[in-house]
């Protein structure tokens, strides 16, 4: 039975699935404690599904996916400002029209020339079957944002809690509000191999969501997040050995499992607490 | 400045008070969609000062608010804060800022001595690690405003009282000696109003520059030894007793006040010329005149009509 449960260590690509999908996961997570606190989480999701055609596109063309997926953000951005300063539209209409149309040609273009990679890898990921070039292009999104965000994580913090506060301590807003969301695409592209393109809006959201309803400091929900976000992706990709993919499938159903129950068992901000301090309330007037 | 009772431990480089001032010379600040939010405007404070800014909404308030901070490039004229350019000013940590409620999320997950902890940002490392001068001061400032108690509450946990001390606590730790304060007594109670305008006093004796935007003009007189009025252009700007007047208060708000007017017969049947006035804002007094129980007073000039 041991013998069987330590089979995922034995083979090279279920080690690399596992160790890869713990540093994206970590990462995304890092950035989840920030972007749900804004109400951007659903730029995320957004973001992701704009890069899928230049992820096509990279393969088609055989470059590194990491500038395709790039390009095609800066098309999204550009596309999203363009359309929304020249129409009446709101910007959730925007963003939904925009993210939508870029995902669709995505698909159009891996299903007109079929490449190594298939439609349903882009949309659903593989983390099993991720090559040694991917693997190299997403250690090094993944190190440089770890170390960006270590250095300036309070930077960030006081940026996006006061902004004014910031300016005026001499921090330049607009240069950080900017690295955050290079680092946001840099490992939204990372995160897509991993769980693809549907669910990295998972990947920063819910650790970030998760920590968030156990801690009142922002240090240790960094910490609680990114051990989430770690912890789940290595979980994940490992139980998806024995269940034959869909690793990330696996990976957002734990996290999801993880934050149900801190939603209801949290010690301070969970529904149980809240139920019990109205009862000791209500207990306490009679 | 003499801000701490206590022996300061060494490596405290407390910014010498002496020599805040502000001085704006012909700013006038445009917009990029082309509005100018404050034109031509000149006005100079000094040391140990409470000055008001009084307006209407969107009478440039704010605008001047950002110019002093450095957020919008004057189109003309100049800002120059203790005789530096803002640049130089805000690297220096001089402008401490006091935000308004409306604008923090108090749902960020920070306890009160992290947010009293974010003034000393500027006085750190690029690593923001707090050394023990920091941690000292961040102890005195909460102690001044009276939050030590509270200080490992999470901020929204907070009355709108403790909400606005947090926030002087941490202008006290970064040490600025120009310290801005947006609207401060909207929502607060006013024992919180008369304990922050204390605080203030104490700042001002200890050569602090301390500018106000409000639109609470009931409070002005009693604290401020100087106004501005404004509205696009500053209107007036001296010492309260020369520059708060009825009549500049009037030319300021415009048909935005309620007036309520007593006087003459209305008042007494004496033949004294003078009458009493109240004006105000959004908070609508109920005037009552009269013997025991008065009939209530209408205003003059409901805000939605404008004055002739």
């Amino acid at each position: 039975m041991i013998a069987e449960l330590a089979v995922p260590f034995e083979y090279g690509y279920m080690l690399k699935a596992m160790w890869v999908s713990a540093l994206v996961g970590g990462v995304c997570a890092f950035l989840s404690a920030y972007l749900m606190l804004k109400g951007w989480s659903l730029m995320g999701d957004a973001l992701a599904h704009s890069i899928v055609p230049g992820v096509a596109g990279a393969y088609i063309l055989g470059v590194p996916f990491a500038a395709g997926a790039f390009f095609a953000g800066l098309l999204a951005a550009g596309g999203m400002a363009f359309v929304k300063a020249r129409s009446r539209l709101r910007e959730d209409a925007v963003i939904g029209l925009v993210f939508t149309a870029l995902f669709a040609l995505g698909l159009v273009m891996a299903s007109i020339w079929p490449t190594s990679v298939s439609v349903q890898t882009i949309v659903l990921g593989n983390i099993l079957a991720i090559s040694d070039e991917d693997v190299v292009q997403v250690a090094i999104i993944a190190a440089v944002t770890l170390g960006v965000l270590s250095l300036k994580w309070k930077d960030l913090m006081v940026t996006f809690f006061d902004e004014n506060h910031a300016r005026s301590m001499g921090l330049n807003v607009d240069w950080l509000k900017i690295l955050f969301f290079t680092l946001l695409s840099a490992c939204t592209v990372a995160a897509l191999q991993t769980v693809g393109a549907c669910l990295v809006i998972a990947m920063v959201v819910t650790p970030g969501a998760t920590a968030y309803l156990l801690t009142d400091r922002f240090g240790r929900l960094i910490v609680l997040s990114v051990a989430f976000g770690a912890g789940t992706s290595f979980a994940g990709a490992y139980i998806s050995y024995f269940l034959d993919g869909a690793t990330g499938g696996v990976i957002v159903t734990l996290q999801t499992l993880l934050f149900i129950a801190a939603y209801l068992f949290a010690p301070r901000h969970g529904v149980l607490a809240a139920r019990r301090r109205r009862i000791e309330a209500l207990g306490a007037r009679t | 400045m003499n801000l701490h009772p206590q022996p300061a431990p060494a490596g405290t480089d407390a910014v010498a008070a002496p020599g805040a001032s502000i001085s704006l010379r012909n700013l006038t600040v445009t917009y990029n969609n082309g509005f100018t939010a404050v034109q031509d405007a000149s006005f100079e404070l000094d040391p140990g000062t409470i000055c008001a800014l009084v307006g209407v909404n969107g009478s440039g308030k704010s605008t001047v608010f950002k110019a002093i901070m450095g957020f919008v490039r004057p189109a003309a004229g100049e800002v120059r804060l203790c005789g530096l350019p803002v640049a130089e000013a805000i690297s220096r940590n001089i402008v401490a800022y006091v935000p308004q409620s409306e604008d923090i999320d108090w749902n960020f997950p920070v306890l009160v001595e992290d947010v009293a902890m974010m003034g000393r940002y500027g006085h750190m490392n690029f690593l923001r690690m707090p050394s023990r001068a920091d941690r000292y001061k961040v102890d005195q400032a909460l102690e001044r405003v009276g939050m030590t108690e509270f200080r490992k509450r999470q901020i929204g946990e907070l009355s709108g009282g403790q909400k606005k001390r947090v926030f002087l606590a941490r202008s006290l730790a970064q040490e600025g000696r120009i310290i801005l304060l947006d609207e401060p007594f909207t929502g607060v109670d006013v024992k919180t109003e008369t304990a922050i305008i204390a605080l203030l006093r104490e700042l001002r004796a200890t050569g602090h520059l301390i500018l106000i935007s409000t639109h609470n003009l009931g409070s002005v007189p009693d604290f401020c030894d100087r106004v501005v009025l404004i509205n696009r252009k500053v209107l007036a700007a001296g010492p309260t007793a020369q520059v708060f007047t009825q009549a500049n208060l009037e030319r300021a708000f415009g048909g935005v006040l309620r007036r309520f007017n007593l006087g003459g017969e209305q008042l007494h049947d004496d033949e004294d010329p003078r009458g009493v006035t109240v004006l105000t804002d959004d908070e609508r007094p109920l005037v009552f005149y009269g013997e025991g129980k008065g009939q209530p007073l209408a205003a003059d000039n409901p805000p939605d009509k404008k004055p002739s």
